[in-house]
């Protein structure tokens, strides 16, 4: 198979490409450009700096595989970005990475590839897949720690035909254990944990200036009392604790929580934890992963977070909307998430979250 | 394989290899006093006759440089410092289709608020605007420190008038610095017919080694050194002179004048049946550059709505080995400011592809790149401009 791999400087994408020309296939690696952020000779953490880019040629060289540059910048920032920024400024919490898989990866990348002559893409995403009656399903990788089959959730039937996850059934440990024995220069180099375009990793400071500031209230959801003025409705998610700035404590004095965001009026209300308690989950932009929607009724699993603990629900509605209802109540999740839904550890799909509720 | 890229450079010279594993194995510093580093500061000197007389300059006026680069930053950094020596004379005027040694310099005085810089702007072909030149020396001469414009352009080939520009220049006293990089060995260079006052060339470019070059200033100019430590080459360049290395420049510049006359007649016949094949391959394809006066061996062309990203990648998969000609950054294309000054958009300028020719090549080359260019183009356009569609993916 023509394989195009995407390698970023990273450990897994290299151990990942390695094990493409292993395999035997016609390997050529690509870096993507995406956030162009950095400049010359600073910038030596995270991805997509220079530094990352010589990185991934030297794992290239090293494979012996063609290396070229793909400069997807534009895309990126229009796709990325750009919808981070909105998102925050609609008073969402968005999932940069789901979106640049969803949109450029597994999409931009892969289209380009394919109209290039290539069969299929591969990255360094810990996540399985398997062959199950003829369509490839997407499996959580062995490694729990690791998974990222939830910020895969967001990917077609047909864009995981023409993917590869070389890495699903290897622990992150063995990941770097077989980069150093392989020779790769990048086996003990840091993870990369944050927002690749915010390279200080302040995502307030970042959004501060390409936000502007409106100020409005805090509000206590309980007594409806104004209790201060805040700059800016995007610099609060639901569910937040700190950074409040609540001078006054609630007449219980139980901590207060971010229960909803305003950001028409700019008001923040604010309440007690048992407020943010919510069964029903909606979400919209739904995707199927594996091929097709889950009957209603349904007993399945659904994740609310990039690291979050897998929750039993059951499926109220499942086509263009989704609804899940959860067997135990949880903590309120922040609109702009994804809810990626499972069977077991086999994803079905995914949408965006939109609202919950009790 | 196909090797369409002896622009970025080019096979050393069978002679010049041969003069090197002879000399590179001498232990000998032209500065020292003994007899080896003697025999040494004699070989060095007789290079720079060699030089000199190649190009008919006196010896007294070639400097060794570690190449193009260095050269141009000497003469645009050096030079435009030391004509502050007398009087202020803020204003640059380059070319607007320079290399980035020539632009970066200029432009880094100009960002540190050492220089003002004006572009001499192109036309269509990528020939500079004479009568910009012709006024805006009349009403700013006094201000002028130096003009670049380069002997003709590495990326669309195109030969720029130097000889007017020199002629122009001289009535006014203003130094003339060119980068002649592309045109050495391919194009005639006689300095006493075109009497520019700094001449930058490169080794690699014409079959000597990477790392080496030469700067030509003329006696009288002055420039300020960039790097300072042995005063070596007349305090203009400091460090140890690389001795195998300037007499493997000085043959390989020998070897290139001499051939000049049969070398780009050869490269013409070879660039026309390139030019025909790729225009009876892809017949939209358009031929950049001035199709009359251009460098021998180059062949630009666009082929809009394909990114030359894609088509390069797709070529070198198949062993054709070409260049988008464009500069770049960690190795992301920019849209080449060449192109963009001869009032290219930054989406065609992106789908732009450079074929240049050397003395390995042959028409064997041009009908492996005549063979897949078609398939590649088509594959190419299918793929779209990454960076430019905003039409959402769905695979």
């Amino acid at each position: 198979m023509k394989v195009l791999t995407a390698l970023s400087g990273g450990v897994d994408s290299a151990v990942a490409a390695a094990r493409m020309v292993e395999q035997g296939h016609d390997v050529t690696a690509v870096h993507l450009a995406l956030a162009r952020t950095h400049e010359g000779q600073v910038g030596s953490r995270g991805c997509c700096t220079p530094a990352d880019a010589r990185d991934a040629k030297r794992v290239a060289d090293v494979l012996g595989i063609p290396y070229y540059v793909w400069d997807f910048s534009e895309r990126f920032k229009d796709d990325v970005m750009d919808n981070f920024v909105n998102e925050y400024a609609a008073g969402n919490t968005p999932n940069p990475c789901v979106r640049c898989n969803e949109s450029i990866k597994f999409a931009a990348v892969l289209e380009r590839g394919l109209a290039l002559g290539f069969d299929a893409i591969a990255t360094g995403h810990h996540a399985q897949l398997k062959e199950v009656n003829g369509s490839k399903q997407l499996y959580r990788s062995i490694d729990a720690a690791k998974d990222q089959s939830y910020v895969l959730s967001v990917l077609t039937a047909q864009q995981l035909a023409h993917s590869l996850f070389p890495l699903g059934d290897v622990t992150k440990a063995e990941v770097r254990a077989e980069a150093a024995a392989k020779g790769l220069l990048v086996a003990e180099k840091p993870e990369s944990y944050d927002i690749c375009f915010i390279p200080d990793n302040d995502t307030a400071g970042w959004l501060n200036k390409q936000i502007q500031p409106k100020v409005g209230k805090v509000i206590d959801a309980v007594t409806g009392n104004e209790l201060t003025e805040h700059d800016g409705a995007h610099q609060f998610t639901v569910g937040q604790r700190r950074g409040l700035h609540l001078d006054r404590p609630a007449p219980d004095g139980q901590p207060r929580y971010v229960l909803n965001v305003d950001t028409k009026t700019q008001t923040v209300f604010v309440g007690p934890e048992t407020l943010l308690s919510v069964t029903k989950i909606f979400a919209d932009r739904s995707k199927w992963t594996s091929g097709s929607a889950p009957e209603v009724g349904t007993a399945v699993m659904v994740q609310l977070r990039a690291h979050g603990e897998p929750l039993a629900a059951r499926v109220v509605k499942a086509d263009e909307e989704i609804e899940v209802e959860l067997d135990q109540s949880t903590r309120s999740v922040a609109p702009g998430q994804t809810l990626a839904i499972y069977d077991e550890d086999r994803v079905i799909g995914s949408g965006t979250i939109t609202r919950s509720s009790r | 394989m196909a090797y369409l890229d002896h622009a970025a450079t080019t096979n050393l010279l069978p002679e010049v290899k041969s003069l090197l594993v002879e000399q590179l194995g001498v232990a000998a510093n032209p500065s020292s006093l003994h007899e080896s580093g003697r025999k040494a500061r004699q070989q060095v000197e007789e290079a720079r006759e060699r030089i000199a007389k190649a190009i008919n300059v006196r010896a007294a006026e070639i400097f060794f440089t570690a190449g193009g680069t260095e050269s141009d930053n000497i003469a645009i950094k050096g030079l435009h410092w030391a004509r502050q020596r007398d009087a202020k004379r803020p204003l640059i005027l380059v070319s607007a289709v320079e290399h980035h040694a020539v632009l970066d310099p200029a432009k880094w005085l100009a960002d540190r608020g050492e220089a003002t810089l004006e572009f001499i702007p192109v036309d269509q072909l990528g020939r500079i605007d004479m009568k910009w030149l012709d006024t805006k020396l009349a009403i700013a001469a006094d201000q002028i420190s130096l003009i670049s414009v380069m002997w003709a352009n590495n990326e669309v080939g195109t030969v720029q008038p130097i000889a007017e520009v020199v002629e122009l220049a001289a009535r006014y006293h203003i130094p003339v610095h060119t980068d002649a990089v592309q045109a050495l060995g391919t194009l005639p260079i006689d300095l006493t017919l075109i009497p520019v006052a700094a001449f930058a060339a490169s080794g690699h470019k014409i079959g000597a080694l990477h790392g080496t070059g030469f700067l030509m200033l003329r006696t009288g100019v002055k420039v300020e050194p960039l790097q300072h430590g042995g005063n070596q080459e007349r305090d203009v360049r400091s460090g140890t002179i690389n001795a195998a290395g300037a007499q493997a420049l000085a043959l390989a510049v020998e070897l290139a004048v001499a051939r000049q006359a049969a070398h780009a007649q050869r490269m013409s016949q070879l660039r026309n049946e390139l030019v025909t094949q790729v225009k009876v391959a892809v017949p939209e394809a358009v031929y950049n550059g001035d199709p009359e006066d251009r460098l021998p061996g180059n062949a630009h062309f666009s082929f809009f709505g394909a990114e030359g990203d894609a088509m390069l990648m797709l070529l070198d998969s198949h062993g054709v080995q070409v260049s988008t000609g464009s500069a770049c950054s960690a190795g992301i294309a920019q849209p080449s400011h060449v192109l963009i000054a001869m009032g290219m958009d930054s989406v065609k300028a992106k789908s732009s592809l450079r074929f240049s020719l050397g003395s390995t090549s042959s028409s064997a080359d041009i009908a492996k790149l005549a063979a897949v260019l078609p398939d590649v183009v088509a594959r190419a356009k299918s793929a779209g401009m990454a960076s430019e569609t905003k039409v959402k993916a769905q695979v």
